[in-house]
């Protein structure tokens, strides 16, 4: 059997209990706990004057009423900001439970314990809340040019306000270089609101051992190390008395990164104050109203560009919604602003933002976070630019591609991490060459005409990204060989269907030369390792999966140092193979891993059979030294941390073939193929995985999914009735191909790619509903209804026809 | 309060419950098999799909007390023993889960639409797994471990 | 999102169930499939006080060929109708537009009288059902009637079934002539955001057209004379479509005008 596993579709060792209903999510633990249900407000923008209970106390069931005035010191001030930024000038954040104003639909005001949900809820149900209303903020052009506020101390509703340029070589400011361009083309783009919709909610159960003075919680979150930090702080428990796992989790894609949510913090409180299990469960309304959504944005372009198509300047200005609260800084227009640039060289570059409050649910990352707006807006403007030149699009994205002897690339600009953006690797030109093979980009000329011929309209499109991953600041891993021969690895980030355990094993398997049966992988518990930062921005197999094949290596040293002893050989001719360490070319010469790990921890007591081997009258060795030799520790195992310089940057190119109705204007992806390079694959299978995902999301995100608010800031699709997430039958088949430039950033060569998929869709689907209809795509998503009243007012005003070249 | 008693994998099951309790939480919460998740409560995602009488229903939108008597398969009914069934060996080997919180919906559909479909076309397996919602794996992996399913199924035989 | 509290019946008898119904006035509901009251409860948009649940009445779920058409009882569920033989040799058009309905799973639970009774003019069978101008047969304390389609629906899940009383079946007539159902959906699966079910038959044509009004709307099309394009065009005429979050009024008129003409072809070349 080899041990080689790095880069072998090894099938995921999470699915034998979960195909067969054995996970343990978040409402699957605590059956006997209490339940919790919130009174939440049905307006958008609201002054709180009365909350009566007398209703509701009578019903049976009922434990327990909090609203803020119940809450303690701690609990009652403002929820973290999580990331804080000098442009963020403008910082707020919500409170666990609404003070005096209520700020979106769906924020919670009054906390319901009761025995099971089915009662907490029929007592919100009796709980009258009384409100003075105020004028609802919603729309992000109403935000900025309209006289209503969403914190009254927020002048134009802008939390934040950034600017950044890359000049010109030359020196000259980037509109300047746009005015002196040969060409020049300014156009609006929009992007409306999604959200990340895991089909499995938020949830916290939490226990109090008050015999221990110590706190047991559960939640559905990305980050189970900062929810301890942050539970430990607002309650003012010593950390080591807070435990947080992170069970199995249905689904995260970045809505349960930010934390504490008001709920990590309440249920704990409440479960200390009575002494009992406390339990929440967000359910789907909840979910809607009450955790975050993304992408809204509205873009004023301006590029500059010479006869080739090379991009002179580009000018953005983005207007971002970020809904109520910026509990996570500003990360998502930080990412938009800078990836934006994609795998281009931009001769200059200005990008402005304001960051706006409306009063709708807060913004957070969702899946590419900031990226699939950053790649729509740059990716139009290629196509526009190809249209304007009369170029093939292809043509124009490689004119302005880095080229791959122009590695490491120095963007000039400071990325999410606050680290400069400088690309470690890649290779553009040959991911395009491999995308228009797969796709058949040259000869879709012909097969559009043929199917004009019978009355058809296809049209192709094609995007192209570059994904930041691997951020830090850091993970780092735990390996411990046990006198079995068992490996027992733990990092603290937690997993969310990535497969972690797999792709962990793997790693350690390859690294220690052991069968991946005998490896588990534990993630996300911090009684097993108790810092981390959290799963997202692609970044667990980067971090932790470097980190732990480094702590493996301080393992396979220490292993190879004792069996070295042991067989009286030089370590240096020492390997491991399938748990055997061996004499390199001679496997007769060999002692068992499992006997180098009873041999690593000197003995007093026997308690089996092998670790007689290790007792202090067995064991041989120098009377001089001590057992535990200087600089060593006992047991075989070792610890180890990842900690990048900066991020290492995946790119990928996608296309697509769509056909719209004439008559009734529906759109449907004939295929979709996408090229991807994240490095070095850990393992194949899954990478195609996330890829499938990321782009079913893309397509949700393109064709299908937005958050319908109306004027008083009411979500009127909260249900996925009307949210109209895809089904099978609206995603396509999805044609894959792979790059594999490793990054000279780590020692696995691995770059992150979860996100991936999701990134270039809606410019992709823009682009070729644009060559189908050759009619202006400026707007995502785009449904039936709205590509009939773009056919309509195309006919009528030809304004929204394409650009002609004017030359 | 009304005394429930379901045949639930094959065991009858008994609880006394409200006559509001969901089947999804009666399953769940008063007989304690977590397998059979909740997704929506409104009915259309399809995760809390089990089999009532062998056929598909969403547990979500079905009292308890409105099914008693009925023999009720959840995924935890699906694999005979220790050994997982086809459709969930499929799953496991054609990478159809990611997260997993979906899965046991897709399961139980699959395994019905199977009984019924042993041969599917690719189009009749698309359509058999339409009505659940999956956010993780963009469905692909999905129909293709319906199709896996169908074959460990002719190859093992009934 | 758990349903609210409620006084649950389970009559064993039709007589029993109408009984129940009486006594709980306005407050009583029945419970059939479930698949659209639960839902509404779920979200605590309905509470009935009283659930009069007839899945435990004996006789309720006969598919049954009558004269000049089939009769589907109130538990017959859409996928039993959908298979019956006997309903499909008596129209055709109801299994066709079965499969439009939802996705399988629900269609095992909810029943086809059920979907009639709720009376959402966006759903198929109701549509179905003015199309061919059958009729919902229902009893109350003072006996039986048979309600005919064009006086069932009144409104949007409004229809004139009064309080007390049962739906016991429908009626579908074999009409003579070819039939067809067209219809556009966000999702497969979702409410249509316009739908047509056509007639076609020797002098005689008519659709009726889903979401575009408040029940379903009935065009008799005979004027056009087998110019299905001018017939669209009347159908356009008398329609009222309405805005939502997924598609415009006038996206809405030009679909239906568009499917219209499509469903018409169709059922003439059926």
């Amino acid at each position: 059997m080899t041990t080689k596993l790095f880069g072998e579709p090894v099938r995921r060792r999470e699915d034998a209990r979960l195909v067969a209903g054995n996970g343990r999510y978040l409402d699957d633990l605590g059956a006997g706990a209490l339940a919790v249900a919130f009174v939440r407000s049905p307006h958008a923008h609201a002054r709180i004057t009365g909350i009566d209970v007398d209703d509701a106390i009578d019903v049976e069931g009922l434990v327990a009423i909090y609203t803020w005035e119940d809450l303690p010191e701690g609990v009652r001030e403002p929820l973290p900001l999580l990331i804080p930024h000098p442009a963020l000038t403008h910082g707020r954040t919500a409170y666990c439970l609404a003070k005096d104003v209520v700020r979106h639909v769906g924020e919670p005001i009054v906390m319901v314990v009761a025995t099971d949900r089915y009662i907490a809820e029929d007592v919100c149900e009796r709980i009258e809340v009384s409100y003075e209303f105020l004028k609802p903020v919603v729309g992000l052009e109403n935000a900025v040019e309209g006289p209503n506020l969403v914190h009254d101390d927020v002048p134009g509703n802008i939390g934040a306000h950034l600017v950044q340029e890359v000049a010109h070589r030359d020196g000259r400011a980037t509109r300047d270089v746009i005015a002196a361009a040969p060409h020049t083309l300014e156009f609006r783009l929009d992007i409306e609101r999604s959200a990340c919709m895991p089909m499995e909610g938020k949830g916290v159960y939490a226990r109090w051992d008050a015999d221990d003075r110590s706190l047991r919680v559960y939640s559905s979150t990305q980050t189970s190390t900062s929810v301890r930090m942050a539970i430990a702080a607002k309650l003012g428990l010593p950390l080591p008395k807070v435990e947080v796992i992170a069970p199995d989790v249905g689904g995260g894609f970045g809505v349960k990164i930010v934390h504490p949510w008001p709920e990590e913090i309440l249920v704990p409180w409440a479960a200390r104050l009575l002494d009992r299990e406390v339990k929440w469960t967000e359910d789907r309304r909840e979910h809607f109203v009450s955790s975050a959504h993304e992408r809204a944005q509205v873009q004023h372009v301006r590029v500059g560009f010479d006869d080739e198509g090379r991009v002179l300047g580009l000018d953005v200005e983005i207007l971002h919604d970020h809904g109520a609260y910026t509990p996570y800084g500003i990360i998502v227009p930080i990412i938009t602003s800078t990836q934006l640039l994609g795998p281009y060289k931009i001769g200059s570059y200005r990008v402005e933002f304001f960051s706006v409050y409306t009063n709708t649910v807060q913004v957070t990352p969702y899946r590419g976070a900031g990226r699939p707006q950053g790649v729509f807006c740059m990716e139009r403007t290629m196509d526009k630019i190809a249209q304007y030149l009369g170029k093939d699009r292809t043509d124009v994205r490689a004119v302005n591609f880095i080229q791959p002897d122009e590695f490491p690339y120095d963007q000039q600009m400071i990325f999410q991490d606050g680290r400069p953006l400088i690309y470690d690797s890649g290779d553009y030109p040959e991911s395009l060459r491999k995308l228009k093979e797969l796709i058949g980009w040259d000869d879709f000329p012909r097969l559009q005409e043929e199917a004009a011929q019978q009355g058809r309209k296809l049209g192709i499109g094609v995007g192209c990204y570059v994904e930041g991953t691997g951020v830090g600041p850091y993970e780092g891993g735990h390996v411990q060989v046990t006198s079995d021969g068992r490996v027992h690895v733990s990092t603290g980030l937690t997993s969310q269907g990535q497969g972690h355990e797999t792709v962990f094993a793997q790693i350690a398997a390859t690294e220690l030369g052991v069968p991946i049966e005998k490896v588990s992988v534990v993630t996300g518990d911090t009684r097993r390792f108790g810092y981390a930062v959290g799963t997202f921005a692609s970044r667990a197999a980067v971090m932790s999966g470097n980190a732990i094949a480094l702590a493996c290596r301080k393992v396979k040293e220490k292993a190879l140092q004792i069996a070295a002893d042991a067989l009286e050989a030089d370590p240096a001719d020492l390997e491991i193979t399938d748990g055997m360490v061996h004499v390199v070319g001679a496997p007769s010469a060999s002692i068992p891993l499992a006997t180098v790990a009873v041999l690593s921890n000197p003995l007093r007591y026997a308690f089996d059979e092998e670790a007689k081997r290790a007792t202090q009258f067995a064991t041989g060795g120098s009377m001089e030294k001590p057992p535990v030799a200087e600089g060593q520790e006992p047991g075989l195992e070792g610890k180890d941390y990842y900690s990048p310089v900066r991020s290492t940057f995946a790119s990928g190119m996608h296309a697509a073939i769509v056909e719209t109705d004439p008559d009734t204007a529906e759109i449907k992806i004939l295929r979709y193929a996408v090229v991807h390079d994240c490095g070095k694959m850990i393992n194949p299978m899954l990478v195609e995985g996330q890829i499938h995902g990321g782009v079913a999301q893309g397509v949700g995100g393109a064709l299908y999914e937005k958050m319908a608010y109306d004027e008083y800031g009411q979500l009127l699709n909260a249900s996925f009735m009307d949210f109209l997430m895809p089904y099978v039958t609206e995603i396509p088949k999805i044609e894959t191909d792979h790059l594999e430039t490793p990054s000279p950033l780590n020692p696995l060569g691995i770059k992150g790619a979860g996100e991936a998929g999701v990134i270039p869709v809606s410019a992709v689907v823009a682009g070729a509903v644009e060559d189908a209809e050759k009619i202006v795509i400026d707007r995502m998503p785009i449904s039936p209804s709205d590509l009939y009243a773009l056919r309509d007012s195309s006919r009528t005003s030809g304004a929204v026809s394409l650009l002609r070249n004017t030359q | 309060m009304h005394d429930v008693t379901l045949i639930v994998n094959g065991v009858p099951r008994h609880a006394r419950v409200p006559a509001r309790r969901l089947l999804s939480d009666f399953l769940r919460h008063d007989l304690g098999l977590t397998g059979t998740h909740v997704g929506c409560e409104h009915g259309v995602c399809g995760a809390c799909t089990v089999l009532l009488d062998g056929q598909p229903v969403r547990a979500c939108l079905t009292f308890a007390v409105s099914v008693a008597g009925h023999e009720v398969t959840t995924v935890e009914g699906l694999a005979d023993g220790e050994r997982l069934s086809p459709v969930q060996r499929a799953f496991a080997e054609c990478h159809g889960l990611q997260c997993g919180f979906c899965t046991p919906g897709f399961l139980t559909t699959v395994t019905a639409f199977l009984r019924e479909n042993p041969a599917p076309a690719d189009d009749e397996a698309i359509e058999a797994v339409a009505g659940n919602l999956c956010r993780c794996t963009g469905y692909q992996n999905i129909v293709k471990s319906v199709h896996r399913a169908a074959e460990l199924m002719a190859e093992e035989g009934p | 999102m758990k349903p609210p509290s409620f006084v649950y019946h389970a009559p064993a008898t039709v007589a029993e169930a109408v009984e129940a119904l009486t006594a709980a006035g306005a407050d009583g509901k029945v419970l059939a499939g479930g698949q659209s009251l639960i839902p509404l409860m779920n979200m605590r948009l309905a509470a009935p006080g009283r659930l009069v649940d007839i899945n435990h009445v004996a006789g309720l779920g006969e598919i049954t060929a009558e004269a000049g058409g089939v009769r589907v009882g109130a538990l017959a569920r859409h996928a039993e109708v959908e298979a019956s033989e006997t309903a499909f040799a008596a129209q055709p058009l109801v299994r066709r537009a079965l499969r439009l309905v939802a996705h399988p799973a629900v269609r095992n639970r909810g029943t086809t009288v059920g979907s009639i009774v709720h009376a959402d003019p966006a759903a198929e069978m109701p549509a179905v059902l003015a199309l061919l101008g059958g009729s919902v047969r229902v009893r109350g304390a003072d006996g039986e009637r048979d309600i005919p389609a064009a006086e069932f629906f009144t409104g949007p899940m409004e229809s004139s079934l009064r309080t007390g009383e049962l739906a016991l079946s429908v009626f579908f007539p074999a009409a003579e002539g070819g039939t067809a159902i067209v219809e556009v959906a966000r999702r497969h699966g979702d409410y249509a955001m316009a739908g047509v079910a056509a007639l076609v038959a020797p002098g005689h044509a008519r659709v009726a057209c889903l979401s575009v009004g408040p029940v379903p709307v009935v065009v008799d099309v005979t004027e056009a004379g087998g110019d299905w394009a001018r017939a669209a065009r009347l159908v356009q005429e008398q329609i009222e479509p309405e805005a939502d979050i997924h598609a415009t009024a006038d996206y809405r008129r030009h679909l239906t005008g568009v499917l219209a003409a499509r469903a018409l072809k169709e059922a003439a070349d059926a």
